[in-house]
């Protein structure tokens, strides 16, 4: 695609600033903001892969993936901001599922140890557990908000912070993997995901272009699963204090 | 007032806040062992926060409490609160049936709860055994109230906690709960400390009564007190009726 045809499909960034205007949405100023930051973001990434796939240098990888994790645990702590420490615990979920699902796929020889491969599995390994730790964190609040009641009467009865907590942990951890699983369900059918066609449009093979998707899809069951679970049983220890009370807020 | 009495809780000085908002100030003072206590005052005096400070879902900013001469701290908290029984005010439910709620503090120890022992501890509370397999959202709140009782009486705690029960119970149910109460207290010699705001309830039931304004206990004795207080604001307070 030359840079005349790309700036061409502007027009789809048109069509909806008409429509807000139209319509008083009063989402223009965003639009554009939206529009404009893409731009900068992803030509600045294209030139920082180019670079870093050129070079092969495994320094460079790791910056790039330690970016990623500063970047979605800035983004996914702000959700978790009433449960203490919760920066590293973030990180260090983010951090595992990284080396977990990168082992697997390095270690048993699903995928070549390049540049290629680490960084792009890696943002979407990544980005997926982010989006995974904002839903999880999200209702994992609201739950022991809305349930203190409850919690305090299991502590009442001689139940530990876990009996306590445990209703509330598995309703967050089920809801926050619910959208992977449905959109698993329906993937084919109902959408073509991103990432296959787009191998499709620049001339790979379909089948080898699913089975890709299908590595793909397989591996975010384990980053949403294993992120859930994992952060969940780190956040909900600061809940309760040594005397397995319920931490008290005004 | 208990010096007669062997102390099941005793205060010292013991003060309670949260974030700098002061709920209770220099609370000293004893429940009698195998004794009935009322505890009545205004709302927000601070009574259910004491209640939880007794079974350490709480604990003190300053000050001692002792359970029987121990000092509470020296108590695990399951074991703490499975001798000191509390049925909250708002009677919360786990969702699911009668039985799943009273098998519940059992079930925290790993343990069955037998069938028979459940349905025989649901007619103590005044509930037909076919409430058993009834799911608890079927309950009014008065049915729901006694299973919140019946259930705290599953850990037979020594010292039972009560906030409250008997505000969302009609008439009948209200004499049911107080028999069932005394007979408790009476039978087993459990101490029993109970927050009311029905002053006749305090005086018909309890053998001594705490009175809390604004986080203070501002009078204590035999729960005659009530007829003829000391204190002023008592006075006014039992005039005004319950509140």
């Amino acid at each position: 695609m030359t840079y005349l045809t790309l700036s061409i499909t502007l027009i789809f960034v048109v069509i909806p600033l008409v429509l807000s205007k139209t319509l008083n949405l009063g989402l223009e100023r965003d639009t554009i903001i939206a529009t404009v930051r893409s731009i900068i973001q992803l030509l600045l990434v294209g030139f920082i892969l180019k670079f870093v796939f050129d070079s092969e240098s495994l320094l460079y990888i790791f910056l790039m993936v330690t970016l990623m994790i500063v970047a979605a645990t800035h983004n996914a702590r702000n959700k978790g901001a009433s449960i203490k420490g919760i920066t590293w615990k973030v990180a260090v979920t983010l951090i595992f599922v990284e080396v977990l699902t990168q082992g697997i796929l390095i270690g048993l020889n699903i995928t070549p140890p390049t540049a290629q491969y680490i960084i792009s599995i890696s943002g979407m390994v990544i980005g997926n557990s982010m989006v995974l730790s904002i839903l999880f964190l999200n209702r994992f609040t609201a739950e022991v908000e809305s349930h203190q009641d409850e919690t305090e009467l299991v502590l009442s009865l001689g139940g530990t912070p876990k009996q306590a907590i445990h209703t509330q942990l598995i309703n967050s951890i089920k809801a926050s993997m619910i959208p992977t699983i449905e959109s698993q369900k329906t993937v084919g059918l109902v959408q073509l995901p991103g990432m296959m066609s787009g191998q499709i449009i620049a001339g790979a093979d379909p089948i080898q272009a699913v089975q890709f998707q299908l590595l793909i899809m397989f591996l975010l069951l384990t980053t949403a699963a294993v992120t859930s679970v994992m952060l969940g049983f780190l956040s909900y220890p600061t809940l309760f204090n040594q005397r397995m009370q319920l931490i008290q807020k005004s | 007032m208990t010096t007669d009495y062997k102390p099941a809780i005793h205060f010292n000085h013991v003060d309670y806040s949260i974030d700098g908002n002061k709920i209770l100030r220099g609370i000293t003072g004893s429940f009698p062992e195998g004794k009935i206590t009322t505890l009545v005052g205004p709302s927000g005096a601070g009574k259910t926060t004491l209640l939880k400070l007794c079974n350490g879902l709480l604990s003190p900013e300053s000050g001692e409490i002792y359970i029987k001469d121990k000092g509470i701290d020296s108590f695990e908290p399951v074991e703490l609160r499975r001798k000191v029984g509390i049925a909250l005010q708002s009677a919360p439910m786990v969702s699911g049936t009668v039985y799943k709620n009273l098998a519940l503090p059992v079930e925290l120890r790993g343990e069955k709860y037998d069938k028979k022992e459940a349905e025989s501890l649901l007619r103590d509370v005044g509930l037909d055994e076919k409430f058993l397999d009834r799911k608890v959202t079927d309950l009014s709140g008065g049915q729901q109230q006694k299973v919140s009782i019946a259930r705290t009486l599953v850990n037979k705690p020594e010292i039972l906690l009560l906030d409250e029960i008997t505000s969302s119970l009609d008439r009948t149910s209200l004499k049911e709960m107080e028999e069932l109460i005394t007979l408790i207290n009476r039978k087993y010699g459990t101490t029993i400390i109970w927050i009311t705001h029905n002053l006749q309830q305090a005086l018909d039931i309890g053998d001594y009564t705490w009175v809390m304004m604004d986080g203070e206990v501002v009078e204590t004795g035999e729960s005659k007190l009530l007829r003829s207080p000391a204190n002023d604001r008592v006075k006014s307070f039992v005039q005004g009726g319950a509140q």
